[in-house]
């Protein structure tokens, strides 16, 4: 065990784990900010897609003890209201089913469209093709980044 | 206008509950705050007018969505059924997932077979319209006038000739002390306002910031972590061995080899489980007892073999459970070689066998499919807290009425004493349909006397079994000189059950007709998906039909609607599962959106396929261009003939996901075994469809309807596999008749 001093969601939060601990369980056990989901453990669904610093980063395969002073940046701090541009595109193009995956992907598109506001379709396809979406609701992630992008 | 008579049974007792604080009690999970709250005032009062819906006293309504969410929208969907009849505007509507209540909602509170809307269009329209009359009779009997007289709109109540009028809210508590009236008035499809009308996800703010919905997500104090280690391969079974050492690991509060399914206990259809007996591992946090769990080393013992009658739905079923380790390579030559001892004939129309003697030609194509895995991106997972005399869960399952009784069955509890509440589901495709992860929690946390929440990590998921079951079909043809069509035969099968639905399109449209079907038992768990046999039948009979039509000379769409032609005109054998007017929709449909007949694209090639299942009727056409040895999907147009179609825009998405789903599986994914050990465990080694292989566009046609809802969540599945096969054949010169394609 450990204590960990992390820059979350712009607050500072303390936590007592074990350095080895992804940072997925530190959010979902500790803090009890369960909208960052588990999927898999081994990075290949991108259900639990944070931001570390600004950049989309699986956190079942981050240990705790990696971060230092990154700012992560979870679901739940993506905006106040459920209002950044992606979310409201995400909402607008309805594109949710099960609605499980749906964080990490909207984390690895606000990650996206930070870096570049105006991306083409190749970039887009190859950022988004990490995260899984059992339900198949690529079309409306597609329709809804470009929304998004058409909002920034 | 139709009338209906509504059980007075449905209805819980009438009374005014307490004030609007009560609300947010009502959601199971702490943080889910209505969407609207932001921006109402939460009533003082509500009345419960019946057991779907209540009204507040100042017009606010809440609607109670009884049936589990799994992603097929029906929290939206059925609640906007009752909003119909009971004439409110849905923007002064909540949604609250109701409890379980066997009396309450009919038929049944269950996610599966496609039929949440269709069964429960009666009833859900019902409740609204019975509450609206008593709204209006309680209006009638405060102004004196008759109650014909008057009008709802909007959840306002209207009096022409006095000009009297007054919210839903005004009359909510008079209305809640009148008698339930028995038969009440339902709308015309051309009254309908909110059915027929898109209304978004209303958890979709929840879902966009992450707020706690799934099972994963719940959370109690004191609550400790659970998981489970099995055998690791099938045809095994738990040994207890010393596992003392997983006990001193750091985090870890015990473990222990529990028997979740005694050899005794009667089991239900939706206690499907390979692996009854386990090894439990209990902890602090999820992460340690991921890690205690990595360092066990359990030991297993070959199974018996045994035969089981099962009760399915009022159908004894024998169940055969043979011992011994089972390869892919010897289910693929056991599938080839059929099960003589075990064939039957299905269907028999005419003299097929003395056809297919003496005719010029025969085609003949076998077709197989693999094991799947459901892959939910929610691995399974349930709350439990198990004290003395009760027992409450909390999770996530298709079938909670099911795993109540197993509950009280298993832990010897009254029934009333169990309690399972639903969650929103991260996926279902049928998995959930069999809890066993449910009775687990249950057993672990009656050992600790504690609440525990079991989770599965992805690797106990896909190994676990309760899988698509693995099929193979056989068809042939028999044609003349000219090439007219004779005869027909199918003669499918699968391990452990067949995929055959005899009397389904082609049926019906060949004079001479034979189907035959066999299974092969297995040690392997399996269990329904989405569209589990459909989606491979439908796939090879569509390719098959396509073969034919080639040889034919036909065009394929032509050629199917020759066979409708012959299905409606001169219908062989009386069993036909099938409206072939509704069938031959579709197809039309779907020529006339994708500009079928006109060329494509240079390098586009595209393939056609049409069947019915879930009482639907969906047709697409895929168009696709190879690129690097692999098709790229540009298009796939669709057709789909549900009926009346309740949320527009919710029934698109949820039929584009069907098209990607079928899709994905049909081109990457398998299950496989060695010794009875799944190859795949985890998203690495079984592939699911990604971003960059989806179809690039779906256009999704419905046809007009007046038709009562049938199935949505499945239909749109099977017929894009048989789409596929045969674009990828038009691409290529080749057929694809194994699946994964491109495994
Ligand atoms: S849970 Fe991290 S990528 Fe799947
Ligand atoms: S919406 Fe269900 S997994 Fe993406």
């Amino acid at each position: 065990m450990a204590t960990f001093n992390l820059h979350i969601n712009g607050k500072q939060q303390q936590v007592d784990a074990d350095p080895s601990t992804p940072v997925l369980w530190v959010l979902r056990d500790n803090l009890n900010l369960v909208g960052t989901k588990f999927g898999c453990g081994i990075a290949m669904c991108g259900a639990c897609t944070i931001h570390v610093d600004d950049v989309a980063t699986r956190s079942c395969v981050l240990p705790v003890s990696a971060i230092g002073s990154k700012k992560i940046t979870t679901i739940e701090g993506l905006s106040e209201k459920a209002d950044h541009p992606v979310q409201k595109a995400w909402m607008e193009k309805d594109v949710p089913q099960c609605g499980y995956c749906q964080a990490g992907q909207i984390m690895t598109a606000a990650a996206l469209l930070k870096k570049n506001a105006n991306p083409s379709d190749e970039e887009i396809e190859s950022t988004m093709s990490g995260n899984l979406c059992r339900c198949g609701t690529y079309q409306r992630i597609k329709a809804a980044i470009k929304t998004a992008a058409a909002s920034l | 206008m139709s009338t209906n008579a509504f059980n007075r049974r449905r209805f819980i007792k009438v009374s005014a509950l307490a004030g609007g604080g009560m609300l947010l009690t009502f959601d199971l999970l702490n943080g889910c705050k209505p969407a609207v709250s932001d921006v109402v005032t939460l009533p003082k009062e509500w009345y419960q007018l019946n057991g779907y819906l209540k009204i507040g006293d100042n017009g606010l309504i809440t609607l109670m969505s009884p049936n589990p969410e799994i992603g097929q929208n029906v929290k939206t969907s059925m609640p906007m059924m009752v909003a119909e009849e009971l004439d409110v505007d849905w923007k002064d509507v909540m949604v609250e997932q109701a409890a379980l209540n066997a009396d309450l909602y009919k038929p049944m509170q269950i996610a599966g077979g496609s039929n949440s809307i269709s069964a429960s269009w009666e009833a859900m329209r019902t409740a609204g319209a019975t509450a609206k009359q008593m709204l209006k009779q309680a209006a009638a009997n405060e102004w004196k006038v008759p109650v014909a007289e008057i009008l709802t709109t909007n959840g306002m109540l209207s009096h022409k000739a006095s000009g009297k009028s007054a919210g839903y809210g005004v009359f909510a508590s008079a209305a809640s002390k009148l008698p339930v009236p028995e038969k009440v008035a339902l709308k015309k499809v051309s009254e309908f306002t909110i059915i027929g009308t898109s209304r978004k996800n209303v958890d979709g703010q929840k879902i966009v910031s992450g707020q706690p919905l799934f099972g994963l997500d719940y959370k109690e104090e004191g609550m400790l972590i659970a998981m489970i280690v099995h055998p690791g391969a099938f045809g095994q079974q738990l040994k207890e061995s010393d596992i003392s050492g997983v006990k001193t690991m750091p985090g870890i509060v015990d473990a222990f080899f529990v028997d979740v399914y005694p050899e005794k206990l009667e089991r239900q259809w939706s206690d499907v489980a390979a692996f009854p007996k386990l090894l439990a591992i209990v902890g602090k946090s999820t992460w340690q007892v991921m890690q205690a769990k990595k360092t066990v080393k359990v030991e297993t013992e070959p199974i018996k073999p045994t035969s089981k009658k099962m009760n399915v739905f009022g159908t004894d079923v024998e169940m055969i459970t043979p011992a011994g380790p089972e390869n892919t390579a010897m289910h693929k030559e056991k599938m080839m070689a059929g099960a003589p001892s075990r064939t039957k004939t299905v269907r028999k129309d005419g003299d097929p066998e003395a056809v297919f003697k003496k005719a010029a030609t025969i085609i003949e194509r076998s077709y197989s499919c693999p094991f799947l895995a459901h892959s939910t991106m929610e691995p399974m997972n349930f709350f439990a807290d198990v004290k003395e005399g009760s027992a409450i869960l909390t999770g996530p399952v298709q079938t909670p009425s099911f795993l109540e009784k197993t509950i009280s069955d298993r832990l010897g509890l009254p029934l009333d004493k169990v309690e399972v509440k639903m969650t929103r589901m991260g996926g279902g495709f049928g998995r959930r349909l069999y809890g066993h992860f449910g009775v687990e929690a249950a057993v672990i946390s009656q050992k600790m006397k504690a609440p525990v929440k079991l989770i599965y990590t992805r690797e106990d998921d896909m190994t676990n079994g309760v899988y698509r079951p693995a099929y193979y079909a056989t068809y042939r043809a028999a044609l003349d000189e000219n090439k007219n069509l004779l005869a027909f035969h199918v003669k499918a099968g699968g391990i452990p059950e067949s995929p055959l639905h005899a009397n389904r399109f082609p049926a019906g449209a060949i004079e001479h007709y034979l189907a035959e079907e066999w299974d092969i038992p297995t040690n392997i768990s399996v269990g329904a998906f989405r569209a589990p046999a459909s989606n491979f039948i439908a796939g090879a009979e569509q390719s098959f039909l396509d073969e034919l039509a080639e040889a034919m000379g036909k065009d394929p769409i032509q050629f199917r609607l020759e066979l409708c032609e012959k299905a409606k005109s001169k219908p062989v054998g009386k069993d036909n599962d099938y409206e072939i007017d509704r069938y031959a929709g579709v197809l039309k449909l779907v020529r006339e959106k994708s500009g079928w007949g006109t060329p494509a694209a240079p390098g586009v090639a595209r393939g056609v396929a049409s069947y019915f299942c879930h009482r639907s009727y969906v047709a697409h056409v895929v168009d696709i261009v190879m690129k690097n040895n692999k098709p790229v999907i540009e298009k796939v147009t669709t057709a789909v003939d549900c009926g009346i179609v309740v949320n527009p825009d919710a029934a698109t998405n949820l039929s584009e996901g069907a098209v990607t789903d079928a899709i994905g599986h049909a081109m990457y994914s398998a299950i496989t075994f060695t010794n009875g050990v799944p190859d795949q465990k985890n998203f690495d080694g079984y592939k699911l469809i990604r971003y960059s292989e989806a179809p690039k566009k779906i256009e999704t046609h419905f046809l007009k309807s007046e038709v009562d809802p049938t199935g949505m969540g499945e239909p749109s599945g099977p017929p894009a596999i048989g789409a596929l096969a045969n674009a990828l054949y038009k691409a290529t010169g080749k057929r694809f008749y194994d699946q994964p394609f491109f495994g």
